[in-house]
């Protein structure tokens, strides 16, 4: 074992999404998204907002595991209806989780199946669409495989490319940043926006990514390695962020 | 005008086939002793609007819904909602998944009065595709662009839950979210509120701001008091959910076997005074 975890890596990757965004609410799901979100504001984001996943806007980062202000400063009030404001006017950039992503980056975590009778009913259509059509959305999946990363997805509840592209002006705050795997992360910088593997999580090996992935990845000749955490990063996720490792139940490696 | 009344007497004006809205959010602030009043009515083939929890799923389990228009139903601590999973899975009941914001949409269109409201939510994907009745709208200013025409969602009845009531009608939320219970009100022709307490109108500003006096008395026609009324969803700051009783819930739910027992003990009661007995008598334990 390196002296990281592939947890760890992710939460950093996770993390890189967020640079750049400035003053807007960063909405995270899943424990290593949750992590990331929070690395980035400590580390190079301070100005990102977050709630306690009620209706408050807090002041300072929370931990996701071990001991949490019983009584944190709340600096604002964000309800769900101030939610759905704030993410139609743009200003947010959400990491959801997915059940099915394809080539373009359409996504599904409503159902598996048939949509009249599914196999298995999941999430529903929750945030997904309205998401995806207004700010920056990425997504993390814990676990790659390729009954996630499908051909074709079962249900369309995120937005992806090839879809966007059809929309015209109505998708012009269209913008999957990224998507980051226990294995890699990925993008979709290429002329028709299919998904690109944009790095190799260090001690991933490529056939392990394309044998896992259900469609053909671009793959550039020389494919980076995603950075290695920082002893800085590692001390805010392993002492401030995370103690009990929560991050560990959700990626094990 | 006082506008008291019971249960019973709201659910006895309801009819097969109406379009319902239940107010509060998955396992939040919802008014479930309405619900578990209609469990008690002969009714059936009802249309549920709702941000769903276990309303939707004892609803569907007791055969009682033809559709469900929602974005999510869910238990909130835990994710998916076993009996909507049943009844979606084995094809039992008619859905019309929406975009969280396009509910609200639809809500808002209705209490205002309009045939819509125009979005991007939805646009590109299949919430369109599998809603064929959903149109789109072209802006007929100079940006032409093409957005999403939610349609106004009617409801023939609302229910909500609030913490605080006047007999009037004046209602006030003390936990953290409004939620839409208030867009419910106006979509709808009959609307229904049940409380944690009834307290004269100047008591009401002892509790909280007048921020939390979220529904006015327009936009209610029965007034219900009914404490822990919500459960076994949360109710902040009068109580939190019931975890130990949802999970109960959820197993049991999953289970045909463990769900007859279950229903008989809870639900298979004659009043919600009944409900409310069972509940103490089981004291928070598994089992």
């Amino acid at each position: 074992m390196s002296e990281f975890t592939r947890a760890e890596a992710c939460a950093v990757a996770v993390a890189e999404v967020f640079r750049g965004d400035g003053e807007i609410m960063a909405s995270s799901f899943g424990t290593v998204p949750a992590i990331g979100a929070r690395l980035a504001k400590l580390s190079f984001e301070p100005d990102l907002m977050m709630t306690d996943g009620i209706a408050h806007l807090l002041a300072d980062v929370q931990p996701v595991s071990g001991d949490t202000d019983p009584d944190p400063v709340i600096e604002g009030w964000m309800p769900f209806r101030r939610v759905f404001d704030t993410l139609w006017s743009g200003r947010r950039h959400v990491v959801m989780m997915a059940s099915q992503i394809d080539r373009y980056g359409n996504h599904n975590f409503a159902c598996i199946g048939d949509y009249a009778k599914p196999k298995a009913q999941l999430l529903g259509m929750r945030g997904a669409p309205g998401n995806t059509i207004s700010h920056p959305t990425s997504y993390w999946v814990p676990s790659h495989g390729p009954k996630v990363f499908v051909e074709k997805v079962d249900v369309v509840s995120g937005v992806g490319y090839d879809r966007a592209a059809k929309l015209g002006a109505s998708a012009r705050f269209h913008e999957i940043r990224r998507v980051i795997s226990n294995l890699g992360v990925f993008d979709f910088a290429t002329p028709d926006h299919r998904m690109r593997l944009a790095s190799l999580h260090p001690g991933v090996g490529l056939d392990e990514v394309v044998s896992n992935t259900g469609f053909e990845l671009v793959i550039d000749a020389d494919v980076p390695e995603t950075p290695a955490p920082t002893q800085e990063q590692l001390r805010l996720i392993r002492e401030v962020l995370d103690p009990q490792s929560l991050r560990d139940k959700e990626v094990k490696v | 005008m006082d506008k008291r009344t019971t249960t019973a007497a709201v659910v006895a004006e309801l009819r097969d086939g109406m379009t319902l809205g239940i107010g509060g959010w998955g396992s939040r602030r919802k008014p479930m002793a309405l619900v578990r009043e209609i469990l008690r009515s002969p009714l059936r083939d009802l249309t549920l609007v709702s941000y769903g929890g276990p309303d939707v799923g004892l609803l569907c389990a007791a055969g009682k819904l033809k559709k469900v228009v929602y974005g999510f139903v869910s238990l909130d601590s835990i994710p998916l909602e076993p009996h909507f999973r049943h009844a979606r899975q084995t094809g039992g009941v008619e859905v019309v998944e929406l975009d969280e914001g396009m509910l609200q949409w639809g809500l808002y269109a209705a209490g205002l009065r309009l045939p819509f409201l125009p979005t991007r939510a939805g646009l590109g994907t299949d919430v369109l595709e599998h809603n064929p009745f959903l149109k789109r709208v072209k802006s007929p200013y100079e940006d032409g662009e093409e957005l999403v025409a939610m349609p106004a969602l009617e409801l023939d009845a609302a229910f909500i839950h609030m913490n605080r009531a006047d007999v009037r009608g004046n209602g006030q939320f003390l936990g953290p979210d409004p939620y839409f219970d208030d867009l419910y009100c106006m979509a709808a022709k009959r609307r229904f509120m049940t409380c944690e307490k009834i307290v004269e109108t100047p008591d009401l500003l002892k509790a909280g701001s007048t921020h939390t006096l979220l529904i006015h008395r327009a936009l209610v026609d029965g007034v219900i008091e009914t404490p822990n009324g919500a459960h076994f969803t949360e109710c902040p700051p009068d109580y939190g959910r019931d975890e130990s009783f949802q999970r109960e819930y959820a197993v049991n739910a999953r289970d045909p076997e463990g769900w007859a027992p279950f229903s008989k003990r809870y639900l298979e009661l004659d009043s919600e005074a009944a409900y409310q007995e069972a509940v103490k008598a089981h004291g928070g334990k598994i089992g």
